[in-house]
């Protein structure tokens, strides 16, 4: 009985880790787009619907830019960590409002606070497409030339934010 | 509409599995006829079904739906039709839909091939298919929905991935999944006798076909991906030891290994326990496969985008059915009873190792292919476990297993006589050694890699002729006759076992004498390699359907008599802008030149690799006869009857 038994234990073990890497690895694993230019998009704006925002308009400096939506659980646990970034005044965060409605999105931001300088809304997703959004949120950062450099897929931790993104963001600022 | 006509057939056609996947195994227990009568319609239904969908999602790539989020996504209105209906599979929905398409064709291939099976059997093994199925269509009716819409509609779609628009996706991914799920006939089988306690030779007689047809069309598969990074990929390598690559090649390991453990099983009765554990693994190597690929907690060039969800899925999915059919094993196999007995000498034993070795092989490649996940997963840093681990451990276990293989065919079940064996294989044995010490130094250079890989070639090529010879010599009928006696299958084993000899050949000729060279080029330029002359004529720009080519022209020639030509492109697929190469090859038995277009440099010059490649062709001639060998073996006639009547017949003149 017991030899017909090592299988199942194997495999057992095999779960385990893949259980494990499954948690670790897909936030890890690059974007095709990285080292690309940032895909250009021109869309209304969240807040005015009458001024439009484009990738354009932030060459020069090195920005974030974060996918999010009033729907996404994920996103509410990331808000506070942009709220926080926004008031140090590191780095400025551009957002674009993923499939969702104006009034939702609004109302979130006035509950939560506006870490955004400004949001792009994208209603149907159409440009998240282009970004190879799946989830949201995701977060890129983008150099002075337009270069996606770093994406995040799901919510930012302070330890990435720590680790990666700032030290990333500092020293592109100086190149 | 259509979508929707798609999606609502997947949602019928998961109330369907899940009547197919209860009732008749439930009946089967209760001795319910009725409800085990349940089963044949219910595939049948369920097949119906999944295939509306799966041509509902084609109907929408055809005409070009970009309301459907799937269809904008891997679809551009510039793209061929033909690649139009392989983007179908492009992503990760519609290669879940091809998945579940593929597993009811073979559902319900089986409910046509099974009249005669035992009721109690056919309702098991049809119930367990549609349990199956019913985990994919949950899939992706709740996390990877390929119907779903993008209200307003794309003006235009983002293109197929242009690494896939080439003739390699329309047939390679279907293949391959043939493959795969093919295996999940076998596995059904397994489980279901092991349910109904009956493990015998008949058992194993009825998963062999089905096993052996899996098999050809893994292998396929995996030649047609094998040849498609060949020419694709602009380096000339065939094979790169990438995690999704390995994760069709493990199923083939332990498939090869069932093939024959069946074989054991059929005529022997030995093996049992071993048989079923084989063939759960083979089903259970391929949805792990599936899980890799899926999920993306390996990195890979096949990897589609990550969704933490869907991996979770997919996990507890392996986790019911692999576990579960393991704990069925664990339970039911220690009563299941011990074969016939069999000396260390004999085409058993033979076989044992055989099978032995591509079981290790097979976890090998997963402990490689996992590795940098385990030692991600414990927090010792991220490492990528590439060709020199993989090549290192799979030329000490391929070895004997070839060389096992020459001696397994002549050995005889039961008892063979080791004297015996070595007299009739003595020159044999001479010829490949002779062949290795000598042949190299007429193609150029010596190494141990060479002289091992010829030797094992020519001991495949000399012992078949042994065999072949012994055979036909045997008794003092006329040769025709002869060769018509010997059973099909017969021929089969012979066939696929030379394909092993020519991909062994192929690889080592190939590995040993291939070589390259980088070179900046003007038009007009010479490049000079393995006795040929590259002449680069030059530049042209070509417009494709949805692509800008620099189309370049190089003449070979040899002592200044022109060959062929050579045209390397360079595209720009102008959607996802996305540059891509093409090689120029021109294939040839012994040789095949190959070339790929760099960078262009100033003045008008470009950096061009050029590659010459010894017999690499012959590591796919390898793989096509493996298949061919695994045809003839179903085309033999104790598979072509149907009637219950007629095998009991054979199975009483076989008693007698």
């Amino acid at each position: 009985m017991k030899r017909f038994l090592i299988p199942l234990l194997i495999f057992i073990v095999l779960v385990a880790f893949l259980g494990i890497g499954l948690n670790l690895d897909p936030r890890e694993v690059p974007s095709p787009l990285i080292g690309k230019p940032a895909p250009i998009f021109s869309l209304a704006r969240l807040d005015d619907p009458s001024k439009s925002m484009s990738p354009k308009d932030m060459l020069g400096k090195v920005w974030l830019f974060n996918v999010w939506a009033s729907w996404c659980g994920a996103c509410r646990d990331e808000h506070p960590l942009l709220v926080a970034l926004s008031k140090t005044g590191i780095v400025p965060i551009y957002g674009m409002d993923y499939k969702d409605t104006r009034q939702d999105a609004q109302q979130w931001l006035d509950m939560g606070g506006n870490p955004y300088v400004a949001n792009a809304f994208d209603v149907n997703g159409r440009v998240g497409i282009d970004y190879g959004v799946y989830g949201v949120p995701e977060t890129y950062v983008i150099d002075k030339k337009g270069i996606i450099v770093f994406k995040q897929i799901g919510p930012i931790t302070e330890e990435v934010l720590r680790d990666k993104i700032l030290p990333l963001v500092k020293g592109l600022q100086t190149q | 509409m259509i979508p929707e006509i798609g999606h609502f057939a997947l949602i019928l056609a998961l109330l369907v599995a899940l009547v197919q996947g209860t009732f008749p195994i439930i009946g089967a227990a209760r001795r319910n006829s009725v409800w085990m009568g349940l089963a044949v319609p219910a595939a049948r239904a369920q097949f119906f079904l999944v295939a509306t969908a799966f041509f509902c999602l084609a109907y929408a790539f055809a005409s070009m739906d970009y309301s459907v989020t799937y269809v904008a996504t891997n679809s551009n209105s510039k793209l061929p039709l033909q690649y139009r209906i392989a983007a179908v599979w492009g992503g990760h929905e519609g290669s879940l839909l091809l998945w579940a398409f593929i597993l009811n064709v073979w559902t319900v291939a089986v409910s046509f091939f099974s009249k005669h099976l035992p009721d109690q059997l056919r309702a098991r093994i049809l119930g367990i298919m549609g349990l199956i199925s019913i985990g994919f269509i949950l899939f992706m009716l709740t996390v990877s929905n390929p119907f779903e819409r993008l209200i307003p509609a794309a003006f235009d779609g983002r293109d197929l991935n242009p690494l896939l628009q080439d003739p390699g996706m329309v047939f390679h991914p279907p293949m391959l999944y043939m493959g795969y799920v093919g295996f999940s006939v076998a596995f059904a089988f397994a489980i279901a006798a092991l349910i109904g306690g009956q493990l015998d030779a008949t058992w194993a007689r009825w998963s062999r076909p089905w096993t052996t047809l899996a098999w050809v069309f893994l292998t396929i598969g995996i030649m047609g991906g094998s040849n498609w990074a060949y020419y694709e990929l602009g380096w000339g390598g065939w094979w790169f030891w990438d995690a999704v690559e390995n994760a069709s090649f493990m199923p083939w390991l332990v498939g090869t290994a069932l093939i024959h453990s069946l074989a054991v099983t059929e005529k022997r009765g030995g093996f049992k326990a071993w048989t079923v554990l084989l063939a759960i693994c083979a089903f259970s190597l391929s949805l792990l496969g599936t899980f890799l690929v899926r999920s993306g907690v390996l990195t890979s060039v096949h990897a589609f985008a990550t969704d933490p969800r869907r991996g979770l899925f997919i996990l507890m999915f392996l986790v019911v059915v692999i576990g579960g059919s393991l704990a069925l094993f664990a339970w039911r196999a220690p009563k299941i009873g011990r074969g016939g007995m069999f000396q260390v000498v004999s085409r058993e034993s033979f076989l044992l190792a055989n099978n032995v070795l591509l079981a290790v092989a097979a976890i090998s490649v997963l402990l490689g292919t996992l590795y940098p996940l385990f030692l991600d997963a414990l927090g010792m840093g991220k490492i990528s476990v590439g060709p020199p681990y993989f090549d290192t451990v799979f030329a000490p276990l391929m070895t004997p297993a070839v060389f096992l293989m020459g001696l397994g065919t002549l050995a005889r079940w039961k008892k063979a006589e080791l004297p015996e064996l070595s007299i009739r294989l003595r020159w044999a044995f001479g010829v490949s050694l002779a062949t290795a010490l000598i042949l190299p130094f007429i193609l150029g250079h010596w190494t141990p890699m060479i002289g091992l890989g010829l030797f094992l070639a020519f001991w495949i090529f000399t012992t078949t002729v042994n065999l072949l010879i012994n055979q036909l010599k045997s008794n003092q009928l006329s040769l025709i006759f002869k060769i018509k006696s010997i059973p099909r299958s017969w021929w089969g084993m012979v066939v696929a076992h030379l394909g092993i000899g020519f991909f062994v050949l192929g690889v080592t000729i190939v590995k040993g004498y291939e070589s390259e060279t980088a070179v900046k080029m003007l038009p007009g330029d010479v490049a000079h390699l393995a006795g040929f002359d590259f002449t680069f004529d030059g530049i042209k720009e070509v417009q494709g359907p949805n692509y800008l080519s620099e189309k370049g022209q190089i003449t070979v020639s040899v002592m200044g008599k022109e060959k062929t030509h050579l045209f390397p492109e360079k595209r720009l697929y102008t959607v996802q802008n996305m540059p891509m190469t093409e090689a120029g090859i021109s294939p040839g038995v012994f040789n095949d030149l190959y070339a790929s277009l760099g960078e262009p440099l100033e003045g008008g010059a470009w950096s061009v690799r050029i590659y010459y490649k010894p017999m690499v062709e012959w590591i796919w001639a390898g793989c096509g006869l493996m298949a061919i060998g695994g045809l003839l073996a179903l085309s033999d006639k104790r598979y072509r009857m149907k009637k219950r009547g007629q095998i009991l017949a054979v199975e009483n003149k076989g008693v007698a």
